[in-house]
């Protein structure tokens, strides 16, 4: 009943005609910052922020405006995903895998309605989830080491095997050269830099948002080049809007499959919403029938990790308010926003300034339903931005690319890091290797690294020490069967191994 | 439609990159740290107060933990009148670990501070650590059973913090002292009260709520004084360890500005240090009282500096 007079008064406090205008402008704006290559869910928040300063917004509505924009990059990055296999932001490089090829057989629409659906209910059920659980699931943060986030990543890591192509090794080579590189920077065991060649702009490591970028939205653009516009993924058409309904209901077991995976990943900070849709995904996979036709336009394969990435987006607000640690970048800058606020998460936020919460909680809830409107009925607005002529698209596209990234540090070395990166995802491209791995690598390499070696600082070196929790070697067996069972199902299903050059291996 | 979009978006980008034509406060940082917190605080101060007349411009200039910033301001922007670099312990523990490719603290001048994030040590609500002596004697009978937990690298301020206070304790194994670095003070505190580390060492601002919620226990403080609103936590000194590390909040302006402008700044920073804003904003924010400026902040800066070379030696991120 509690829970009930707060959420009241949640709305009370956020259900004002002015603030329903924030909430469907940040939607609105955040939709499409999140499906603009370049432009992910934190800068745009991060951009936004000095702007509600200027607009002299109190703090509740500051809230709204920056929260609706939040959920709106998480709804919006499956747009450009879909149409243009280019992810709007890390956490829909997951939709890629299957929305694009649904895209490309002409079943556009259908990808759209059932990842705005899914997003819905992910981001629904997690911002529930918040509102009830949020104080006891804190505490889940407290059992999570060293030891257990590190076995957590390799749990993401071994399942990697089948993702995009299906030759593993190649998987394998993908993720090597993504933890490669993020090697490089300050290493925080021994506060040494690594591999930065006296470079101040390396210091920091390699922003997963410029490998991001540089592999799918330059690649593109060189591969557009190269065809001249046929076999590139820039172009797609996109017929009418109908809901299709019999596939929502075929694709609900994997929307709150979805959502489960993706919330629990997001409470545990570190884990974040790219993890989140990226466990949904493979388990979506895993637990299919029909494990053959992921990666060839499965819709299961755009509801499982849209409702991941969104569930995750929400799960991360869960250590972001009760402990004011940040789940993921995103989190980071509405941290940043609330202390600017004067608003300090920790765990005394729930009870000492209950109205904050529980209006942000309203918030979401009104940003969420104000998003379904948008993505589904409305979804050909957003379309239309990005269905113009390849002309203008592609300029359009780089030139996105180009700002999204200069903002993120004002350099004009990420810039160039960039169009490196373009360079190398052409060239894997060729190779039908897959790119997810790499940003999967670059995206959590460096926390698994520094988890392993605070691990063994804090163990004096003891490697059993990363088995030395129920947690871990719960996680630590979930691993072992992702990386063995793919391996005896393929013996069972008497499907032999694909070879290298098999033409459907190849992502585009 | 498209072209709305482009407008909103080009209006996003201009109002963060707008060419300054006043005071500029560079942050080196993404918006939301301390370093964005103290130029959006002075620069708003500032404006109340007349000191300037327009609406002071915060820059945020992200990179390489302020040196993107410090080397841009010593490259390009040596003699501009109009701009101040927020700064704190992390600036000057990165310059004297020579973190900021070559850039040295004389490359530009150093205005002052008006207030300080008081260190703190902190173990779980259940630890066997009832004061600093029993943390440090812990310590010394076996270095490889405590662990401390901080929001910083190794080689960063909370490290240091841990390896001068132990060192003022008589405990001078720098090297023996087991440290993991998380990404922040709150991150730390969750480790520490999940029993993976022993202690946590952080800015008593960051770890506020914990404290309060009595999830971790103070055992000391690493100010001068004790802080208000924490009148119970005993300060190092109290417990016959000598060590002082606040994380100040302040500011440096460029080398080559005039020796007039170079006082204006240091005045400038005074009154909004004593403005009642500013009071109020260090009360909301938990920041203790903190003030040295112009000569003597020089000279504070040199000999911080040297400091943490030392211990820089002693574990070696230095040569």
């Amino acid at each position: 009943m509690d829970i009930l007079s707060n959420l009241a008064m949640g709305f009370e406090i956020a259900a004002s005609p002015y603030t329903l205008l924030l909430a469907v402008i940040g939607c609105f704006v955040g939709t499409i910052i999140g499906a603009l290559p370049g432009l992910g869910p934190s800068n745009g928040v991060a951009l936004l922020i000095p702007i509600s300063f200027s607009m002299g917004l109190d703090a509740i509505s500051a809230l709204v405006l920056l929260t609706s924009v939040y959920y709106g990059a998480m709804y919006g990055g499956r747009i450009s995903s879909i149409l243009l296999n280019i992810p709007g932001d890390e956490p829909a490089m997951m939709t890629t895998l299957d929305g694009y090829p649904m895209a490309k057989q002409g079943r556009a629409a259908e990808a759209l309605v059932v990842s705005g659906v899914a997003s819905f209910v992910g981001a629904f059920a997690a911002t529930i989830g918040l509102m009830i659980f949020a104080p006891y699931l804190a505490r889940v943060a407290f059992k999570f080491g060293p030891a257990e986030y590190f076995a957590l990543y390799m749990l993401a890591f071994c399942t990697l095997g089948g993702i995009g192509s299906n030759n593993q090794a190649k998987s394998a080579l993908a993720a090597a050269i993504g933890l490669a590189i993020a090697m490089i920077g300050l290493d925080k065991t021994t506060g040494m830099p690594r591999f930065t060649f006296g470079e101040l702009h390396l210091m920091d490591g390699v922003d997963f948002l410029v490998a991001i970028v540089g592999l799918f939205a330059v690649a593109e653009v060189f591969f557009f080049i190269e065809t001249h516009g046929k076999d590139s993924a820039i172009g797609v058409k996109l017929g009418k809007i109908l809901v299709p309904w019999k596939m929502l209901r075929q694709t609900s077991g994997a929307m709150a499959r979805g959502t489960g995976i993706g919330f629990v990943s997001g409470v545990l900070p570190g884990a974040g919403a790219s993890l989140g849709s990226f466990l949904a995904y493979m388990a979506e996979k895993s637990a299919s029938r029909d494990k053959a036709s992921f990666g060839t336009g499965n819709p299961a394969g755009v509801a499982a990790p849209e409702a991941g990435n969104n569930a995750a987006a929400g799960g991360a607000l869960v250590p972001m308010l009760t402990l004011g640690v940040p789940g993921s970048g995103t989190t980071a800058v509405l941290l940043a926003l609330l202390l600017t606020l004067n608003i300090t998460p920790g765990p005394l936020l729930f009870t000492e300034r209950p109205e904050v919460v529980w209006s942000l909680i309203a918030a979401l809830l009104i940003a969420n339903i104000v998003l379904l409107l948008m993505n589904v009925p409305m979804i050909k607005i957003f379309v239309h931005i990005l269905s113009v002529p390849a002309w203008i698209l592609l300029p359009g596209v780089t030139m996105v690319a180009f700002v999204g990234i200069y903002s993120l540090t004002g350099s004009s070395f990420d810039m160039l890091m960039m169009v490196g990166f373009g360079v190398l995802g052409y060239v894997m491209r060729k190779l039908s290797i897959p790119t997810v791995p790499v940003i999967l690598g670059i995206l959590l390499g460096n926390a698994m690294e520094d988890n392993l070696r605070r691990a063994m600082v804090l163990s004096n070196g003891d490697w059993t020490f990363l088995f030395s929790s129920p947690i871990a070697i719960g996680l630590w067996i979930a691993a072992i069967l992702g990386f063995v069972a793919p391996i005896f199902l393929r013996g069972l299903l008497k499907k032999p191994a694909l070879p290298d050059n098999d033409p459907t291996t190849i992502e585009d | 439609m498209k072209n709305w979009t482009r407008v909103a978006i080009a209006a996003l980008m201009t109002s963060v990159a707008a060419p300054a034509m006043a005071e500029e406060c560079i942050a080196p940082a993404n918006p939301g740290g301390g370093w964005d917190f103290t130029c959006r605080q002075i620069g708003r101060i500032m404006t109340d107060l007349g000191i300037a007349p327009n609406l002071v411009q915060v820059t945020n200039l992200a990179g390489a933990g302020g040196g993107v910033a410090y080397t841009q301001v010593v490259s390009s922007r040596n003699d501009d009148p109009e701009v101040f670099v927020a700064a704190s312990s992390a600036t000057t523990t990165r310059l004297a670990q020579n973190a900021f490719a070559g850039a040295t603290a004389d490359q530009v001048r150093w205005v002052g501070t008006i207030g300080g994030d008081p260190g703190v040590i902190v173990v779980a609500k259940d630890s066997e650590y009832q004061n600093l002596a029993d943390l440090v004697e812990a310590v010394k009978a076996d270095p490889s059973k405590v662990a401390f937990a901080g929001g910083s690298a190794v080689g960063g301020f909370d490290h240091l913090k841990v390896l001068m206070m132990l060192d003022k304790a008589g405990f001078s194994e720098a090297r023996q002292v087991k440290y993991i670095g998380l990404d922040g003070g709150a991150d730390a505190v969750t480790q520490t009260v999940g029993g993976f580390a022993q202690a946590m060492t952080g800015d008593l601002s960051e770890i506020t709520g914990f404290i309060k919620s009595g999830d971790v226990r103070p055992i000391a403080v690493l100010s001068e004084e004790r802080v208000a609103g924490f009148d119970d936590v005993p300060t190092a000194k109290e417990q016959g360890v000598d060590i002082v590390a606040m994380n100040w909040r302040g500011i440096y302006v460029p080398k080559g500005i005039s020796d007039e402008r170079y006082d204006e700044w240091v005045d400038a920073l005074q009154k909004v240090g004593a403005s009642d804003e500013w009071q109020q904003v260090m009360a909301e924010n938990g920041l203790a009282p903190y003030d040295v400026f112009g000569a003597d902040f020089e000279a504070f800066v040199a000999d911080n500096i040297a400091q943490i070379q030392d211990v820089s030696k002693e574990i070696g991120l230095l040569k």
